[in-house]
């Protein structure tokens, strides 16, 4: 029976504390982790619940992220309730075996505390490792504060052990600027976590020796697509659970998530398309700007993947210029958030005017008023009736002006 | 909305000392942010520590700030980092330093039209008579709770012994003594 943790009701907790407290209060059975800024305080604080008898779980120490997620795999395959901690280059050397989890259909929670990728070689946030992991099979949660870092933890474990699911989830945060800044968070009780989450009920655990199954086995061109394509469907699926499980999730913390957020969109005329912490910030930008008269919203991606192509369609459909940010090096094209948001607005019957910013690498800061001069363009946008810039540009980047592709219409 | 810059030494313990006063402060009812500016620092290099301070959940996460209140918690921070960067007619600073006031606004430029919101304190000479080591973090507390008038003392006491409650009884009592000084040595 582990120790009594002694919560408050409110807390001044960071991102990474945060999600550490979810993994003790999931009770984690298996976390094999190996450490790297700055997702490192996730993994060295269950190490020590571990450690003070708080958790009755294996910390188990590995020498690299491919054996991590090479262990977690192991761990899960087994029948247990595992997760584990990665950031940046981590996540990188991951890869390999997080298309392994999930072709598995194993249900391994991830907390990726994002980090740009080198070279050069930067600690700070930005959304590269979260891209690197967008066609992995797994789902993907952002967080935009510490309280969701916290609260999207626990919701990833109902989600991912859901029998009608059974794949692996991430979730995001932003390096440092979620990870290491602390803010009110309100953590639920032990017990109502335990009575959120339940036991994990595995599936074809290999630990059931009356029932051998054989994991990860080799399947040609007889198989392997009809396998890949079932993956996708649970995918596709999994949205409803996704949903069911926010609903849930209000219930017992009075804290209601979507798929996509979208905050004063009812009558917006412009609106920025964001990920993570740009989110917030982007808000406070659109209140301000709704005094000086310009009908601004955010619409934020609370579910990476699956893609929520409809909901975004959905909440962009009347507005009429939208700015879609990538904090990510698009190497050579246009943002893939971009790509992907304006797919789901060219089926629209206005299809309003879509612009892609390139911003925040490598933690390079994003103020309310870079959010609030991008409104602005959009306005500009809408009132001319085409785009008016170069399609993609660069936000917040110093020396001469960087920008690609102009419009065909207007 | 209450933003708050520390200019710190990687070492000297502003983020600490941010996150203790958030922590405080969060117990008053309001919504806090407490963050940092350094990335892979060696102690000693200079860093800056931020605080926010909110009726409302604080959205903002620009590291961008107007700040109200800059602490320096290392003199010679005070002299090389520009520490009047964004301020406003209203911001006020706390600045450690052996010096008195006048010395201290002769030898810094930037100072001078401010010298109704400069405040002084030795959190150095301070943490070394009571903590037994340079550790300005804590005093430099003191001194705010005093200029801001955001608590009482002893509230601000009762509530720091709670943040500090891990650590051994001799080195809160010396913390507590710390912070009490800079309360009535400021000026």
């Amino acid at each position: 029976m582990a120790e009594k943790y002694d919560l408050n009701e409110r807390e001044v907790w960071d991102g990474n504390f945060a999600a550490s407290q979810a993994m003790r209060q999931a009770k984690v059975d298996v976390m094999a982790a190996y450490p790297i800024t700055p997702s490192t305080p996730i993994v060295e604080n269950y190490g020590a619940y571990v450690a003070n008898g708080y958790v009755d779980g294996e910390f188990v120490m590995v020498e690299s992220e491919h054996a991590a997620m090479s262990a977690c795999v192991g761990a899960s395959a087994a029948g247990g309730r595992v997760a584990t901690a990665t950031s940046s280059q981590g996540f990188a050397l991951m890869v390999e075996v997080l298309y392994q989890a999930s072709g598995m259909r194993l249900p391994i929670v991830l907390n990726v505390v994002n980090r740009a990728l080198a070279s050069p070689l930067n600690v700070r946030g930005d959304h590269g490792d979260m891209y690197l992991g967008r066609d992995s099979g797994w789902i993907q949660f952002g967080a935009f504060n510490a309280q969701e870092s916290y609260d999207l933890a626990l919701c990833a474990f109902k989600v991912a052990e859901n029998h009608s699911v059974r794949l692996p989830t991430m979730v995001h945060q932003d390096g440092f600027i979620t990870s290491h800044t602390a803010q009110n968070v309100y953590p639920l009780t032990d017990k109502a976590v335990d009575d959120f989450l339940g036991d994990i009920k595995p599936v074809d655990d290999m630990l059931d020796f009356s029932r051998p199954v054989t994991y990860g086995a080799q399947t040609e061109e007889d198989w392997h697509f009809e396998h890949k394509a079932k993956q996708h469907k649970a995918l596709m699926d999994s949205r409803t659970v996704i949903d069911e499980v926010f609903e849930e999730f209000a219930k017992v913390s009075g804290r209601k998530y979507n798929r996509v957020e979208s905050y004063d969109m009812e009558d917006a005329e412009v609106a920025i398309v964001g990920l993570g912490t740009t989110v917030e910030t982007a808000r406070v930008a659109a209140k301000e700007l709704r005094k000086e008269g310009i009908k601004a919203g955010v619409v934020a991606i609370r579910c990476f993947r699956p893609f929520p192509f409809d909901l975004v369609r959905d909440a962009l459909e009347n507005v009429k210029a939208v700015a879609v940010t990538d904090r990510s090096s698009p190497g050579g094209a246009m943002g893939a958030f971009f790509n992907e948001v304006s797919a789901a607005l060219y089926s629209t019957p206005k299809r309003p005017l879509v612009t892609n910013f390139i911003y925040g690498l490598g933690g390079r800061d994003f103020s309310i008023e870079e959010a609030k001069r991008i409104f602005k363009e959009q306005k500009a946008h809408a009132d001319a009736g085409h785009i008016t810039t170069d399609i993609q540009q660069f936000s917040g980047l110093r020396g001469p002006k960087l920008g690609y592709f102009q419009t065909k219409r207007g | 909305m209450t933003e708050i810059r520390w200019h710190s030494r990687a070492g000297q313990g502003a983020v600490s000392g941010a996150k203790g006063l958030g922590d405080v402060v969060a117990t008053t009812g309001k919504e806090v942010q407490a963050f940092a500016l350094y990335g892979s620092a060696k102690r000693g290099a200079a860093l800056r520590a931020y605080n926010r301070i909110a009726d409302e959940q604080i959205f903002n996460h620009a590291k961008f700030m107007y700040p109200d209140f800059v602490l320096v918690i290392d003199p010679a921070l005070a002299m090389t980092d520009d520490i009047t960067m964004n301020d406003k007619e209203s911001t006020k600073y706390i600045i450690t330093s052996h010096l008195s006031k006048e010395e201290l606004i002769d030898a810094i430029p930037a100072l001078k039209g401010k010298e109704d919101r400069v405040y002084v304190v030795d959190c150095v000479q301070i943490s070394l008579d009571t903590i037994k080591r340079s550790m300005p973090n804590s005093p430099m507390l003191g001194a705010f709770v005093k200029i801001s008038g955001m608590f009482e003392l002893d509230y601000f006491l009762e509530n720091m012994k709670r943040v500090l409650k891990k650590f051994p009884q001799k080195i809160i009592d010396a913390n507590m003594e710390a912070i009490t000084r800079a309360y009535n040595e400021v000026k």
